[in-house]
């Protein structure tokens, strides 16, 4: 069994700042960290490695910095990581993303399960995942809160906002899982003192076959438009209780004049 | 910040490692162990499993092999957040001390291996009612009967006691001998004739167990004796001498800890129109904290680099940096309470909690009293040998 999770370094929360001129978000000088989800995506591998003797092995897309988040992965107890780097892999959108992780999948040969989180930090997309699983091949399940390994094949629950469903598919396959699936583990004393003197030599569009021109800003299928930020809610109209009558001839009119009654 | 003390790459990592796993796990569990008075158990799983349980513990035995400074570095960062954990923690290495220095190689290959897992806790038994300070008075006795040892007596105040599998304990082998003829065992929960009495309520470190440990005609195997007969006192004394830093280091961290939430207080309180730490007086105060925080700190890592550099008699300035740290651990928690007046008073903030929590630190592992008897017998022997 030989498990990928794919891992993204994205700014802590507090960190994020957005361009004026271009609304796009700038991190220079921020603080990293893993993306929270991929922490559950590698926790969820690591579990099954615990338990099924898998081999977990983590794959990031990233430039210098982002090999941290692959040391601090191998400090928790991934066994292998792979560094994707190259400065055509810049402007990539969750398509591109998919293909360049598909084609790092591929070449590792023997993968026989790919966990990511169900979406990142920053982009927030939620594409990745099931955009590699359409490049591989291979069936996906979306938003996983329990996996369980049966007879080589896989038993899992999909969140739903109320409730969930249980899905059986068969390996190789994809998930993504969100927070609710496990609370991650820290990295041991052991692991980090290992990790620290792992070799995480960049792994190039040309080692992986990849022409530049269908990775990265130019071989993206989206385009980002414009990015504003979230309207803040208004909070409500507030109506006094204290007398029941006055306040329900309040609300009744309020309805009436809304046309909603 | 800013002080270099030389830290190797390792001790940088097992610094960063135990502040990481402070912050993350304990800050959120810290207020509510404390009122329930729940053992941080797991908690100290974890710490298990990040190869902290076994820090100090040589690696040939399960451990990471860390040294006096190493261990200090991982308690000192527990302690600046919970003194309750980190003494549920420490207390591993104060039972297993006496196995470490005096035990033999199957005594360490039986016993220690769980113990560096965090597999299995560790708690040592020295004190009873009428043996604190004095540890001539021990009462608890055991007497060789075959190829067993039959303990009989009451261990009073024992941290660890009844969560932990394997305690060290000194008994009284031949009462006319006073402190020569006092020796230790190892002696395991689920003997014959071992029991627990109830959890103490304490002033603070209120998730860490303390009970007493009841011995009924316990049967311990003759094997199970550490050293030899008679070697009990200094089995206890090298086994102090060797964890004393480390209670000195849970005097820095804790100092530490209150002064971060004093300053951080300081800076966003307003009064009279401006941050109380504009005001000289409070500047002063925070000011002595942070001072002797640090010479509280310098005096701990010396110490455990001289006990790492295996000098012969490490007494005196392990008496030392106990007593400089846990003095000043009280002193900076009770400024900082000063500090955030009528918050720092209640509940919601931590260091009402750090106040309390200090107070043992002047107490256990020998008073602070204790310890300048030990330094003053230090510098007359020093002094008279000098001539």
């Amino acid at each position: 069994m030989h498990i990928v999770v794919c891992i993204k370094q994205v700014p802590s929360s507090i960190a994020v700042k957005t361009d004026p001129a271009t609304q796009a978000l700038t991190c220079t000088g921020s603080d990293y960290l893993i993306n929270p989800f991929d922490e559950n995506a590698l926790e969820a591998a690591l579990v099954l490695k615990d338990s099924d003797k898998a081999k977990v092995t983590v794959l990031t897309i990233g430039a210098a910095q982002a090999a941290d988040v692959l040391r601090e992965a191998l400090g928790r107890g991934a066994d292998a990581a792979q560094f994707i780097s190259d400065a055509a892999f810049d402007g990539s959108d969750a398509w591109a993303t998919g293909k360049i992780l598909a084609a790092a999948i591929q070449k590792l040969g023997d993968v026989n399960l790919v966990i990511c989180g169900k979406q990142t930090f920053d982009g927030d997309t939620a594409q990745v995942g099931p955009s590699l699983a359409e490049f591989l091949g291979w069936p996906c399940v979306a938003f996983v809160r329990k996996i369980a390994l049966e007879a080589g094949a896989l038993k899992v629950e999909r969140m739903y906002e109320e409730g969930f469903e249980k899905i059986a598919l068969p390996l190789p396959a994809v998930l993504t899982v969100g927070k609710e699936i496990n609370t991650p583990r820290m990295a041991s004393l052991k692991g980090r003192m290992a990790a620290k003197k792992a070799q995480l030599a960049p792994i190039t569009a040309a080692a992986l076959g990849l022409a530049p021109e269908t990775v990265g800003a130019q071989g993206a299928r989206t385009r980002l438009a414009k990015m504003a930020p979230v309207p803040r809610k208004s909070g409500g109209i507030k109506v006094d209780g204290s007398d029941a009558a006055v306040a329900a001839k309040t609300v009744v009119d309020k309805l009436r004049e809304m046309k909603l009654v | 910040m800013g002080v270099q003390y030389g830290f190797s790459e390792q001790q940088t990592e097992i610094r960063n490692t135990m502040r990481e796993f402070a912050k993350e796990r304990v800050i959120p569990a810290r207020a509510e162990l404390d009122e329930k008075e729940e053992f941080p158990h797991a908690l100290l799983q974890e710490l298990g499993k990040m190869d902290m349980m076994g820090l100090y513990i040589p690696s040939e035995l399960s451990g990471f092999g860390g040294g006096s400074f190493d261990f200090c570095i991982a308690i000192e960062e527990l302690s600046r957040i919970c003194i309750g954990v980190s003494v549920s923690y420490a207390a591993n290495a104060l039972g297993s001390y006496p196995i470490l220095l005096f035990g033999t190689d199957a005594q360490l290959k039986k016993y220690m291996p769980p113990i560096a897992k965090g597999e299995k806790y560790c708690a040592f038994g020295l004190t009873e009612a009428n043996a604190g300070s004095d540890a001539g008075g021990i009462q608890t006795t055991a007497v060789l009967k075959g190829d067993k040892y039959i303990l009989n007596g009451t261990k009073q105040w024992i941290t660890n006691g009844g969560e932990a599998d394997t305690y060290t304990i000194i008994a009284m082998t031949d009462k006319n001998k006073g402190a020569r003829g006092a020796s230790a065992f190892i002696v395991e929960k689920g003997f014959k004739g071992f029991s627990f009495g109830k959890k103490e309520k304490k002033l603070g470190i209120r998730c860490s167990a303390t009970r007493e440990l009841v011995f009924q005609d316990c049967e311990v195997p003759k094997e199970n004796i550490l050293a030899r007969e008679g070697m009990g006192f200094i089995v206890a004394m090298k086994t102090l001498d060797t964890s004393r830093p480390g209670i000195a280091a849970q005097g820095v961290g804790l100092a530490q800890g209150a002064l971060d939430e004093a300053v951080t207080y300081a800076r966003t309180r307003v009064q009279f129109d401006k941050p109380i730490i504009a005001n000289q007086a409070i500047q002063h105060m925070l000011a002595n904290m942070a001072t002797k925080t640090e010479a509280a700190r310098a005096l701990t890592y010396a110490a455990a680099r001289t006990i790492d550099a295996e000098e012969k008699d490490v007494s005196k300035i392990s008496a030392m940096c106990k007593l400089f740290a846990t003095d000043v651990a009280m002193e900076v928690t009770t400024d900082a309470v000063q500090i955030l007046g009528g918050y720092g008073y209640m509940r919601e903030y931590p260091v009402e909690k750090m106040m309390r929590d200090a107070k043992i630190l002047q107490i256990y592992e020998g008073t602070n009293q204790i310890q300048r008897n030990v330094i003053g017998a230090a510098l007359i022997k020093e002094y008279a040998s000098m001539k």
